[in-house]
This record gives structure tokens, sequence and C-alpha cells, in this order.
């Protein structure tokens, strides 16, 4: 077992891979370099089998700041990486044992990942997240009841009545932006991928996430999508659409066979 | 509701520009996203894995297992469908 591994970031064609690498402070503070083979280059780092071994990886990545730490610097190479040129960001944590381990893996799956590049060429990615905030939905009116004309029991069934009506409300307001951004976004976007909706502790609210997408969209076509994808909830209680990106086209560097 | 799995990519046009040439520069990098952001991407969803075909016994892809633990730890109520 040697001491050092090897971490890969992202995969992209040689020209520009080694200006996009300088001064890259990789995982652990380690310079980012560039591996290459079969016509392709890797970002890498020099790792510590200690920390991205086995067992090291393991503590790390079930530590939650510390799964952030690997998780921001691991970001902050592919970013700055696909500000120069286009890179397939490569999966978490995706440690080697050695250089050998990475051209080995350039060689294998070399066609694969210049069809890949080619096709992601010039698009970036844009996140679309859609809430369903109850808290907001302004109530429909309650009709007028005099607090005497009625019994409490009737009073009681009355307001049940209304909160569900409200819900039913909300969840019409939901579909129909969820349809309409759908369809604006796809005006403009070349790809869609559907992320499961955000919940647990890490979920930022106010309100439950509904849909969280991600769309890939020529670059220079930025402004005009967040516009886009935002007009739909305007005016609409309740329902809220945020926008995240531009990020390197995660979502989109995925094998079509998988 | 429209939560299946990623819907395979499809019809990419081509575009050669660089993002470069049409992104401000800034709005890569350099911005603080939100960790569950982040992790959609390089966990859930998509990213290039690698390292299963690659690598043999002494490297299992024990990376791909333990995250699993990670995500549940992260949505408890969700498992993560892989």
């Amino acid at each position: 077992m040697t001491a050092e591994l090897c971490y890969l970031y992202a995969v992209g064609r040689p020209a520009e891979l080694d200006e996009a690498a300088e001064g890259v402070t990789g995982q652990d503070g380690a310079a980012v370099r560039t591996v290459y083979a079969a016509g392709l280059g890797a970002l890498v780092s020099t790792v510590s089998a200690d920390r991205f071994g086995e067992e090291g990886l393991k503590a790390q990545l079930e530590d939650l700041d510390r799964l952030e730490a690997v998780a921001r610097c691991h970001h902050g190479v592919v970013a700055a990486a696909y500000q120069r040129t286009t890179v397939l960001p490569m999966r978490l944590a995706s440690v080697y044992l050695d250089d050998a381990g990475v051209t080995a893996m350039l060689r294998e799956r070399g066609e694969e990942f210049l069809a890949m590049l080619s096709q992601l060429e010039g698009h970036v990615e844009w996140g679309v997240k859609i809430y369903a905030d109850p808290g907001r939905a302004v109530p429909a009116p309650a009709r007028p009841v005099p607090p005497s004309a009625e019994s409490p029991g009737r009073a009681y069934l009355q307001r049940r009545q209304e909160n569900r009506r409200n819900q039913q409300q909300l969840h019409r307001d939901v579909e129909a932006v969820v349809s309409r951004v759908a369809e604006a976004a796809g005006e403009l976007a070349a790809a869609r991928v559907a992320h499961r909706p955000q919940q647990g502790e890490l979920a930022t609210g106010p309100g439950e996430n509904v849909t969280n997408d991600g769309y890939l969209v020529p670059s220079g076509h930025g402004e005009a999508f967040r516009e886009a994808v935002t007009r739909p909830a305007g005016g609409v209680p309740g329902v809220r659409v945020e926008v995240t990106g531009p990020w390197a086209p995660y979502s989109f560097a995925v094998p079509r066979e998988r | 509701m429209s939560a299946e799995r990623p819907a395979a990519a499809e019809g990419f046009p081509h575009d050669l520009r660089t993002p470069a040439e049409l992104e401000p520069v800034e709005a890569l990098a350099g911005r603080q996203v939100a960790l569950i952001d982040l992790l959609d991407r390089l966990l859930n969803g998509g990213a290039v894995l690698t390292g299963d075909l690659v690598l043999s016994i002494a490297d299992v892809d024990l990376v791909r297992i333990n995250l699993r633990a990670v995500i549940h730890s992260i949505t408890p109520d969700d498992p993560a469908p892989w």
C-alpha cells in the first residue's frame, strides 16, 4: 500500500488543461496537475492514503464538515477549469492508486469521454427549483359567518373545508407553474435532468421543494433562461422558483447507458 | 411531481463557443454555492463515475458504498435510489 493516492477531478481535451490547473489548489492544499493519455487530459492531485484511502475516505465523507470541505474543493477545481475549457466533472472522491490508474482509465474510456465533451461544449448547467409554501399562499376569502349564527361544530367543519380548498388551490397553482416552467425552460435548454427534490437538514426553505431540475443551456443564454423560468411564478402566491448556476454541466456528464 | 431519476440527456445542439467567452468569469467560480445543490450534482446526480471500471480488488469502489450512508443521513426520509 503506497502512502499516496491520486485524486481525479475532471477530464478534458489537452489544450488549455495545463492553464486550467495552474494555481488551482486541490484536496488538502495540494497543487492540481495534469495527466495525459489517449488524446485526453485529467486534472488530478496527490492525496494521502491516510485521508483518501478506504478508511480515511469513509471517515471524511461521513463527517458533514469534512464532506463539505472535500466537495467544495472538488467543485473549486472543476469550476476553475470550466472557465477555461470544457471539462467532464468526475464524481466526488474518484480516487486512483496512482497516475497509471488514471491513464489506464483514460485509455479505456477515451472515446466515450471525447463524445461527451463534444456534446457539452458551449453549454453550462442551470438549476431550477420550484417550491410550494403554504405559509405564503393567500387563503381563499372566508365567507363572513356571524359567530353566533353557527354552532362551534359547523364552524370547525367550515374551517376545515376552507383549509382543504386552499390546499387544493395551492396544489393546482404549483402544478401550473411546474408545467409552465418546464415549457419555458425547454425552449432554451438542450437537455434536462430531474434530481430528487431536496429535503432533510441541508434543504433550505421556506416551503417544500417540489421539483429540482438541472438544465443544460447554451452559454450566453443564462439571463434569458433565468427570466423565462422565473416568470411563471410571478404573482402566484405560495409558489417560488429558485435558479442556481451557472454550473459546470455536472448533471449532464453522465454516460447514456448508465 | 416530476422526480424520476435523470431522464437521459438528449438532443444536444453543437455549439463550439467556450463558456468563458460567453459567461462572466466570476459566475462559475468564487461563489459560495449551497452545499445541498452541490451534493445533488456531485453525488446524487451527474458527474462521471469512473473507478468501478478501473480499479481492481485493492481499490474497491468503496466510495460509492459509503456515500450511500452519507446521503442517507442527509435525507433520512428519502433514501437514495441507488
